[in-house]
């Protein structure tokens, strides 16, 4: 183990400026992917779900 | 021939493979986040401080992942999109759909992260070295499918002209790789290879490992949710899709 606190992690040996913008992002982009398609998935099934509704396909 | 052979082309119909991606989906994310915190862990408390670059080097953990991720996605994306070329099938020109975000993403996050890897290593946040410059054309490459096949109205010719872009794209993954062999770039030679032993700690190439593990199995999930989103998308008209909520 190589962090003796909280606060030398985050500094990363005065790189952490440059370490946590990279490992940032990619998480933002990541769980901003995930969601999308979350929001994506409900729009296509409402979708779907007005068009039987409208076709009196609802069984 | 036996009548037990698996039928692979049974999955071939949406129908078929809606539920099944759904049915793999939640296993492939959960191994993703295990294997990613894993990756993390080594990373940040096991793998040693680098002697020459103190923690900087640290990004090298998404780093080099989100670059590998970038090209093979887009050589898997490709491969559909020439399977669908080939025999016509308009799942395989979904498949492709499916690939690119995931694919434009990681090539951003190579590019992105290289960037703050570049700014303390090498002094300059950019450069148009060989491997900077043909993975930033990937990107694009990657923008240019997806925009192609959104501008065109006619499904089955915008299915068809991305899948041929895609296609001719390809040659730029091997000028990707091998860039910083062929000519003299800013950027380092791989520090990974099928052919040399890794110049690195073992307990870093772990981790590294580990993250590129994590991204194939989050890109696996990813895609094939997309491919399920495409599918309801496409498929709306039919009968079976209104059962599609509890698929």
């Amino acid at each position: 183990m190589q962090w003796h606190s909280l606060d030398m992690f985050l500094a990363m040996g005065g790189y952490g400026i440059y370490v946590w913008p990279s490992f940032g992002v990619t998480a933002l982009c990541l769980i901003w992917e995930v969601l999308a398609l979350r929001f994506r998935r409900a729009a296509a099934l409402r979708l779907i779900a007005h068009r039987s509704v409208e076709e009196g396909l609802r069984p | 021939m036996s009548a037990e052979r698996i039928n692979w082309f049974r999955w071939s119909s949406p129908q078929a493979f809606y539920p099944l991606a759904g049915k793999l989906v939640p296993w492939f994310a959960v191994m993703a986040l295990i294997s990613m915190a894993v990756g993390l862990y080594e990373g940040f408390f096991v793998a040693p401080t680098d002697f020459q670059q103190g923690q900087s080097y640290r990004i090298i953990f998404v780093h080099v992942p989100a670059a590998w991720m970038s090209m093979f996605l887009y050589v898997v994306m490709a491969a559909w999109a020439g399977i669908g070329l080939g025999l016509n099938a308009r799942p395989s020109f979904m498949m492709a759909q499916a690939i690119a975000p995931t694919g434009a993403m990681f090539t951003f996050l190579a590019l992105w992260t290289g960037a703050f890897w570049g700014k303390p290593t090498w002094g300059t946040w950019w450069v148009w070295d060989a491997r900077l410059t043909s993975e930033l054309i990937l990107f694009f490459q990657y923008l240019g499918f997806i925009l192609l096949h959104e501008s065109i109205e006619d499904l089955r010719r915008a299915d068809r002209a991305s899948a041929l872009l895609a296609l001719v794209g390809v040659v730029n993954v091997p000028i990707i790789y091998f860039s910083v062999q062929w000519w003299n770039t800013l950027h380092q030679g791989a520090s990974v290879s099928m052919t040399a032993a890794p110049k690195m700690a073992t307990t870093m190439l772990a981790a590294l490992g580990f993250m590129a593990l994590g991204f194939w199995l989050y890109s696996l999930a990813v895609t094939l949710t997309r491919m399920r989103c495409l599918i309801l998308e496409r498929e709306r008209g039919s009968a079976w899709v209104q059962y599609a909520k509890v698929l």
